[in-house]
């Protein structure tokens, strides 16, 4: 979190305390700080204040679209589509939708290809078959940094009426927003605001209801009160981040192509995820006869933390559903997620250091292993 | 033409991919190599292996559970398990043809 956002925070704590829907002065205060957050979020994203809606937390945002066009769309049909890269907030609740009505076509998952790219064909022929209320492509997959081309997805998804979903949970503040979409998520994380707070938009134009009762919180959208504190906060984060965005950008940029080419001189190494039209502050690479959790393990001991989509370093010893859509290899996997530079000044030499000593920690892991002549 | 045989099951990642490139490195250019894995990261670091390494990977089944079966596969009573069959290096010798049968962790000129 940004540190001016941990200070509105902390401020807003004492100022906006009180129940929004309440009509005494504090009420009334809280009511237009919540308002004030809202334009400027709204005026960030390029839409109207009473199209956002605040929800507890990005995948808690992304699922609530996906339930209110499903809804909206019930009618016409039952059938979703979803890249097979998207957040498991989607994937999973789209498996249940078809479990549950023992109809497997009810969820179409669209393959990516190497990069992790939705495949466009795949996605028409998913979109064209009758019954489809909405599809849901990710801006920016934020495990392996790959973005999606939008503007054809929904150019596609216009030609066969079918609302497009968009999860801008990992692009937001990185990139710029995104404009093609019928609905979309976000979370005040990836702009460097607190955790607790999804964003969802749902423009006018958009059909869209909320299954269950009807609510009056957050243009009806929820039925979850907002954390007025929480909201001011990540407002307060949103201009700070997109005032430097172009250069923070410039700056995760060289230092993801530094680290990429240091990376790629190890032995035996996948670099994932495309090469340039990508997020800038990601990376991820999978190492051949190393286990992922070791490394890991071996990596935190020198005072790195970083993120790893291999099977061993999850509860369910499956590996990560993305490095396994784009077929990769899922074992001995390491990703970079870069924290904003102005919340990480000492960044460059830190990437310094772990370049000078990721070659010595996988070596550790592969001699471990018995695997350094293979 | 040579068959190996590398029963990786109940070893967990990397250990079958491990164990395969151990298999390979020893073995001349276009020798089948079956490899047996139960570990879910198989299915997927296998292929990427094959990819990596230029190997050829020829086939991927899934054979069910036969644990609790009377009749046990030629590659004994097992859970359910994935099997592959790779050729190495097969630019310099393609294999051709079916092996026939193969021996357990064990090589078969």
């Amino acid at each position: 979190m940004l540190p001016a956002a941990r200070a509105t925070l902390m401020a807003a704590m004492d100022a906006g305390w009180a129940d929004p829907r309440r009509l005494y002065a504090e009420g009334r205060q809280a009511r237009a700080l919540l308002d004030q957050a809202r334009e400027v979020l709204a005026g960030g994203l390029g839409v109207r204040p009473a199209e956002v809606s605040f929800l507890p937390g990005g995948p808690a945002a992304l699922r609530a679209g996906l339930e209110g066009l499903q809804y909206a769309g019930r009618r016409r049909g039952a059938r979703m589509v979803a890249t097979a890269v998207e957040h498991s907030a989607i994937l999973t609740t789209g498996r249940y939708h078809a479990a549950q009505a023992e109809e497997p076509s009810l969820f179409a998952e669209v393959s990516v290809d190497r990069l992790g790219r939705v495949d466009l064909s795949a996605l028409e022929q998913a979109i064209a078959v009758p019954g489809t209320v909405m599809a849901a492509v990710q801006s920016a997959n934020g495990e392996i940094g790959t973005r999606q081309p939008l503007e054809q997805a929904h150019a596609l998804c216009r030609t066969y009426g079918v609302p497009l979903l968009v999860d801008a949970m990992s692009s937001l503040g990185h990139d710029a927003a995104p404009t093609h979409f019928d609905v979309l998520a976000g979370d005040a994380r990836s702009w460097g605001g607190p955790a607790g707070l999804g964003v969802l938009v749902v423009p006018e134009r958009t059909r869209w209801r909320r299954p269950g009762p009807v609510s009056e919180i957050e243009h009806g959208r929820t039925d979850v009160e907002p954390v007025v504190a929480i909201a001011l906060a990540a407002a307060e984060a949103w201009p700070q981040t997109q005032s430097t965005r172009v250069d923070q950008a410039a700056r995760s940029s060289a230092i993801v192509r530094r680290l990429r080419t240091a990376v790629g001189d190890l032995r035996d190494v996948d670099v994932v995820g495309d090469a340039h039209d990508r997020l800038p502050h990601v990376l991820t690479f999978s190492l051949l006869y190393v286990d992922g959790e070791a490394l890991l393990t071996e990596l935190d001991r020198r005072g790195f933390a970083v993120g790893s989509g291999s099977a061993c370093t999850s509860s369910t010893l499956e590996p990560s559903h993305v490095l396994a859509a784009m077929g990769v290899l899922t074992h001995g996997n390491i990703r970079i997620t870069l924290p904003l530079p102005m919340i990480a000044p000492n960044l460059d030499e830190d990437i310094d250091r772990f370049i000078a000593e990721l070659p010595a920690a996988v070596a550790a892991v592969r001699a471990h292993l018995g695997a350094t002549d293979l | 033409m040579k068959q190996i045989q590398v029963d990786a099951r109940g070893l967990h990642c990397p250990m079958p991919v491990i164990r395969l490139a151990a298999a390979a490195r020893d073995a001349p250019a276009g020798t089948r190599i079956i490899v047996l894995a139960t570990d879910p990261a198989a299915r997927y670091d296998v292929p990427a292996w094959c990819r990596m390494r230029d190997h050829e990977l020829r086939e991927m089944t899934e054979v069910p559970d036969s644990s609790g079966t009377a009749t046990a596969t030629a590659e004994g009573a097992h859970p359910a398990y994935l099997r592959f069959v790779v050729v190495v290096r097969p630019q310099r010798s393609k294999a051709a043809g079916a092996g026939s049968g193969s021996a357990r962790s064990s090589r078969a000129t």
